[in-house]
C-alpha cells in the first residue's frame, strides 16, 4: 500500500497533479491511501514515495476537473481515494460524467455541493473588525471564521476582488489568508485572536433589530439558511433570541393599539403639496391631449400605459388613421413608431408623402393586448371599444379639419364611415366620411408586415405606396422637391 | 429638539424600510475592486449575508432617506397621517453608513427609498446626490438599487440609472381602482408611464450607435416591482393578471408580492390580521410557473374556481389533480414540457432527467438522486421499476398531500 501525502496548503493543484501521474502509471486505486496535512499512523505495510512524474498526457472531462478542484476541499478525508477511484472508472467510460444516476458520481456531487454551499456561507458570514486606524491610506481587518470545510484558499480570490483596497486577514483553524498591499498568500492555522472593538458593530445590531418584522416569524427559514454552527462568529446573532422572544407580544400590541388620530401637522403638509403638485408640470394641460390622457372610457386603459394621440400639424391637409397603438407606441406614447410606423414611414415617403406634413393617428387609442411569457401580443379592438374611443377620433377630425383622411385597415374604416364590410372589397375608393370628410380605404401596413409570402408582400406594399400616392394628389399636397422631377414613375 | 444620534436615525429609518420585500442583489454587470483603487464586486450572483427572524435575507442595507411623508397612503407606516417617530439622514449618513457596513462584509450595497418630501424632484435628486457620493467619490463598486419616484423629471431618472444596478417603482395594489382608494396621491398611470421610461432607456442603453460606440449604462440589473397582497380585496387570479401583464409590457425582473402586515400606529381603515404569509407564498409559487415553467395564466386560475389559489397545497399539485388523464406520465420518454408539469419536479430535475437518459433508461432510484421530491411525483409518474399503480386514481389523492385538518382554536 502506497502512502500519498498531500499539503494543507495547494492542496487540489498537488491532488491533480499525483493523480496525473498515478493514472498514467497505471495504478489502481486499491494499491494507494491518500492524506492531507501532517502524515497520520503508518500502517504496516505502508510505504511513502513521491508520485511518479505522467508519462504521457492523461485525457478527463473538464467536468471532473471541476469537481475534483470543488472535491479536494471537503473535510472527509476519504475524499482523494473517493475522488481517484471515480477517476479510475471514468478512464475507461468518460460519458460517466453526465450519468447523473451513478451513485460514486451523485456522492462526489452531493461533497461538491457541500463544499459550494461552504464557500457561499463564506462569502456571506465571514465579518470583519478593523485593526487599523480609520484615516490610514490603506485600512485594515481582520475576521476570524470557522468553515466546515477548507474552504479559505478557493474562496480568497472572492475577498481579494471585493476589497481591494484594504489590507485584511481572514483567520481560520486550517489555514489563514493574508491580503496585504494587493498581495494574496497563505499562513497556516491560527488560534482565535483578540480582535479589537468595533464601533462600526454596533449600529449594525441597530439595524438588524428593526429590519425585523415582528408580525411575520419564520424562525425555521432563518436558521436553514443561516444555520446556528455560523452564529457565534456573527455579531447580529446575539440579538436573535431577544428578538423572537419579543415578537409575538410585539405584534399582538400592533394589532391592539387604537387608531390614533393624525398628527397636528397633517392638514397643513396636504394643504402645502396640493399647492405644490398645482405648480408642478404634470402632463399636458390643455385642450383634447389632457383630456386624452385621463380617458377611462373602456377598460382597455387599465392595462395600457397610456393614450397615445395623434400627431401632426393641427392644419394638415391629409390625415391617416391606423387601428391603435402598438407595443413600442404604447411605450413611448408617439403613434407610428413601431416596425409598421417605420414601414409607412418608407412606403409613404415613396408615395412623396412627408411625414411631418400629414396628422397621425389611431382610431382606437389605448392598446390592446394579451401577455404572453415577456412579450405582448396585439389583439384587435371590439366594435365597442372602436365606438368609445370615437369620440376621441371626431374630435381629432374636427379640430385637424383635413381635406382627406385615409383609413388604413378594417378597424379605421369602420371608425371613419360606420361600415365594417371588407375592407380588400373598398380598398382604393373614397367614401364619404360619418363628419363629411372623404376617406380613401387602404390597407393596414401591419398586414403587409404579417404577410409571410415576400412576391405577396411586395403586391401589398404596391397597392398602399399606389393609394397614399392618390391620397396625395388629391389632398393636394405638393411632392417633395427631390421627388417632383420624377412624379410620374410615383404615381 | 436635540440632535438625533446616527444610531438613532438608523432605527427609525431602517424601521420605516422593511416593508419592502425586495432584497436582491443579482443580475447586475460584472465588476470588481483587484485594481485597488475602488471598493466592492458584483458577480452577478446575490449573497444574502444574514437573515432576520422573519425569514427574510438581508442583502442590502435597506434604508429610507427619510420617512416624512406628504402622501397618505393608508397601508404605509410613513403616510402623512400617522404617528411613528420621523427622522432624515443627510447624504454623507447614508454615504458613511453603506460604506462601512460594506467593508465589515455585512452587505452587497445599498437599498435606497424615500418618503415623498416637498416634492418629487427634490426627493429624486437628493437620492441621485447619494448614489453619485457613493460611484464617484468612494469609488463604490457594489449593489445600488434606488426607488424611483414615479413623476420625478427624466433627466433625475436618467441619472439614477446611470449610477444604480436595479430601479424600482411600486405599483403598490393589484388594481387601479385600489390604488385610487387606498393611496389617493399615487396614480397607476404614471407609475405605468415611468415604468415604461425606464424599459426603454433599458433598452436604449444597450444598443450600441453605428460607430460602435457604447452608450452610457442604464440599470443593468433592470427593474422590479412589489405589489401589497391582502389589503384589498382582489382575488390572486387578478394579482397575477397583473403581474403577467407587467412582466409582459414592462420586462420586469421580478414582482414581488408583500403580504400586508400590522404596522405601528396602523389606519383604521384596512384590517390589522395576521399577514396571509402563506397566500404571499403560493403567488410566488405560480409566478415561478408563469415565467420558468411554461404555465399559462388561465392554467394556474383554472385550478382555483373562486380565483383564489389553493392555500394547502401548492398550484402545481392542484393543476396536476385538477388534470390526472394526463398522467402517469414515463420520465423515460416524456417531453421536457411535460416534465415540466410534474410536481416535485423542478427545473434542474427535469435538465438531470433528460441528459442522463440519453445514455440509458431511468430508474424510480435514479430520480431520488437528481434532486426529485417523490413524495410529490410519485404518483404522477412511471419509471423502471415504478408505477403507481391504483395511486394516481385513488379518490383521495388530494387529501395525502393536504395538511390534516384542524380543529379551530376558541382562541
Amino acid at each position: 500500500m502506497q502512502v500519498v501525502s498531500l499539503p494543507s496548503i495547494g492542496t487540489a493543484a498537488a491532488w491533480r497533479e499525483a493523480a496525473r501521474g498515478y493514472l498514467s502509471a497505471g495504478e489502481p486505486p486499491e494499491d494507494l491511501r491518500w492524506h492531507c496535512g501532517a502524515p497520520g499512523e503508518a500502517g504496516l505495510f505502508d510505504t511513502a514515495a513521491a508520485p511518479p512524474a505522467p508519462a504521457r498526457s492523461v485525457a478527463v472531462p473538464r467536468s471532473f476537473v471541476n469537481l475534483a478542484e470543488s472535491v479536494s476541499w471537503h473535510s472527509d478525508p476519504a475524499r482523494f481515494d473517493r475522488l481517484y477511484a471515480f477517476l479510475w472508472r471514468l478512464k475507461d467510460a468518460p460519458q460517466l460524467m453526465s450519468d447523473r444516476g451513478d451513485a460514486q458520481l451523485a456522492h462526489l456531487r452531493r461533497m461538491e455541493k457541500s463544499v459550494h454551499r461552504c464557500q457561499h456561507k463564506m462569502k456571506a458570514f465571514v465579518r470583519f473588525r478593523e485593526t487599523g486606524s480609520p484615516e490610514a491610506a490603506r485600512r485594515s481587518f481582520a475576521a476570524w471564521f470557522e468553515p466546515e470545510h477548507r474552504t479559505v484558499e478557493p474562496t480568497a480570490p472572492f475577498f481579494a476582488r471585493r476589497f481591494g483596497d484594504m489590507d485584511w486577514r481572514i483567520l481560520t483553524p486550517d489555514v489563514c489568508a493574508v491580503f496585504e498591499g494587493g498581495v494574496l498568500r497563505f499562513e497556516p492555522g491560527a488560534p482565535k485572536p483578540g480582535l479589537p472593538e468595533d464601533a462600526s458593530e454596533a449600529l449594525w445590531l441597530t439595524y438588524f433589530r428593526n429590519i425585523f418584522n415582528p408580525a411575520r416569524l419564520k424562525v425555521k427559514a432563518m436558521q436553514s439558511e443561516m444555520p446556528k454552527k455560523y452564529w457565534r462568529n456573527m455579531p447580529e446573532a446575539a440579538a436573535i433570541p431577544e428578538l423572537i422572544a419579543t415578537a409575538p407580544a410585539r405584534a399582538r400590541a400592533m394589532a391592539e393599539a387604537a387608531p390614533t388620530l393624525p398628527p397636528a401637522r397633517t392638514a397643513r403638509v396636504q394643504a402645502a403639496a396640493e399647492q405644490a403638485a398645482a405648480e408642478h408640470w404634470a402632463g399636458p394641460q390643455d385642450g383634447l391631449a389632457a383630456a386624452l390622457a385621463g380617458c377611462t372610457r373602456c377598460p382597455l386603459h387599465c392595462a395600457a400605459t397610456q393614450a397615445v394621440p395623434g400627431e401632426g400639424p393641427q392644419d394638415a391637409a391629409l390625415m391617416l388613421v391606423g387601428e391603435q397603438p402598438g407595443d413600442r407606441e404604447d411605450l413611448t406614447g408617439r403613434p407610428f413608431v413601431g416596425p409598421a410606423g417605420q414601414l409607412l414611414d418608407a412606403v409613404a415617403a415613396e408615395a412623396g408623402v412627408a411625414r411631418e406634413a400629414v396628422y397621425l393617428t389611431n382610431a382606437v387609442k389605448h392598446f390592446k393586448f394579451r401577455p404572453q411569457g415577456r412579450r405582448r401580443l396585439h389583439q384587435r379592438p371590439d366594435a365597442g371599444e372602436v365606438q368609445r374611443c370615437r369620440w376621441w377620433l371626431d374630435a381629432e377630425v374636427k379640430l385637424v379639419q383635413p381635406r382627406l383622411i385615409v383609413a388604413m385597415g378594417a378597424t379605421a374604416a369602420l371608425a371613419l364611415t360606420g361600415s365594417g364590410g371588407s375592407l380588400m372589397a373598398r380598398r382604393g375608393t373614397v367614401e364619404s366620411g360619418r363628419q363629411g370628410v372623404p376617406v380613401l380605404l387602404t390597407l393596414h401596413p401591419a398586414h403587409i408586415l404579417r404577410t409571410p409570402d415576400p412576391a405577396a408582400q411586395a403586391r401589398l406594399r404596391g397597392l398602399l405606396r399606389s393609394d397614399l400616392a392618390a391620397a396625395r394628389a388629391r389632398a393636394g399636397l405638393a411632392l417633395p422637391a427631390a421627388q417632383a422631377g420624377q412624379a410620374g414613375q410615383v404615381a | 429638539m436635540s440632535k438625533m444620534s446616527v444610531r438613532d436615525k438608523l432605527a427609525i429609518l431602517s424601521d420605516a424600510a422593511k416593508y419592502d420585500a425586495s432584497c436582491a442583489s443579482s443580475g447586475s454587470s460584472k465588476r470588481d475592486s483587484r485594481d485597488g483603487k475602488g471598493l466592492g464586486s458584483n458577480t452577478g450572483a446575490g449573497i444574502c449575508h444574514a437573515y432576520a427572524p422573519d425569514g427574510r435575507c438581508i442583502s442590502l442595507l435597506k434604508i429610507l432617506m427619510t420617512n416624512f411623508c406628504i402622501y397618505d397612503c393608508a397601508y404605509c407606516i410613513n403616510r402623512v397621517s400617522s404617528n411613528v417617530p420621523r427622522a432624515r439622514f443627510t447624504p454623507d449618513e447614508v454615504v458613511k453608513l453603506t460604506v462601512e457596513f460594506y467593508r465589515r462584509n455585512y452587505i452587497e450595497g445599498l437599498f435606497l427609498s424615500s418618503g415623498i418630501i416637498r416634492s418629487p424632484d427634490a426627493t429624486m435628486s437628493d437620492m441621485v446626490q447619494i448614489a453619485r457620493k457613493l460611484r464617484e467619490e468612494e469609488n463604490f463598486r457594489g449593489y445600488i438599487h434606488l426607488k424611483t419616484i414615479p413623476d420625478a423629471a427624466p433627466e433625475l431618472i436618467a441619472e439614477a440609472g446611470r449610477l444604480a444596478d436595479r430601479l424600482s417603482i411600486n405599483v403598490e395594489l393589484p388594481t387601479d381602482a385600489s390604488v385610487r382608494q387606498h393611496a389617493p396621491e399615487k396614480k397607476p398611470e404614471q407609475i405605468r408611464k415611468a415604468m415604461a421610461d425606464v424599459r426603454l432607456r433599458g433598452e436604449a442603453a444597450k444598443d450600441r450607435s453605428h460607430t460602435g460606440k457604447r452608450p452610457p449604462r442604464f440599470a443593468p440589473a433592470g427593474q422590479s416591482t412589489q405589489v401589497i397582497v391582502g389589503a384589498d380585496g382582489s382575488s390572486d387570479a387578478v394579482i397575477l393578471g397583473q403581474s403577467t401583464r407587467l412582466y409582459g409590457s414592462y420586462g420586469l425582473r421580478r414582482v414581488y408580492y408583500s403580504a400586508f402586515s400590522p404596522i405601528p400606529d396602523a389606519s383604521a381603515r384596512l384590517p390589522l390580521v395576521s399577514p396571509p404569509l402563506v397566500r404571499e407564498h403560493r403567488l410566488y409559487q405560480a409566478d415561478w410557473l408563469l415565467r420558468f415553467y411554461g404555465f399559462g395564466l388561465e392554467e394556474i386560475t383554472s385550478a382555483a374556481p373562486d380565483g383564489n389559489l389553493d392555500l394547502e397545497i401548492d398550484p402545481k399539485l392542484a393543476w396536476a389533480l385538477a388534470h390526472r388523464g394526463l398522467f402517469p406520465l414515463d420520465v423515460n420518454r416524456a417531453s421536457r414540457e411535460e416534465l415540466l408539469r410534474v410536481p416535485g419536479f423542478g427545473v434542474r430535475t427535469v435538465n438531470r432527467i433528460l441528459s442522463t437518459r440519453r445514455h440509458r433508461a431511468l430508474r424510480y432510484e435514479d430520480l431520488q438522486r437528481m434532486g426529485a421530491l417523490l413524495k410529490k411525483a410519485r404518483p404522477f409518474i412511471t419509471a423502471v421499476g415504478w408505477t403507481p399503480g391504483a395511486l394516481a386514481d385513488t379518490a383521495d389523492l388530494r387529501s395525502r398531500f393536504a395538511p390534516p385538518p384542524e380543529q379551530l382554536s376558541l382562541f
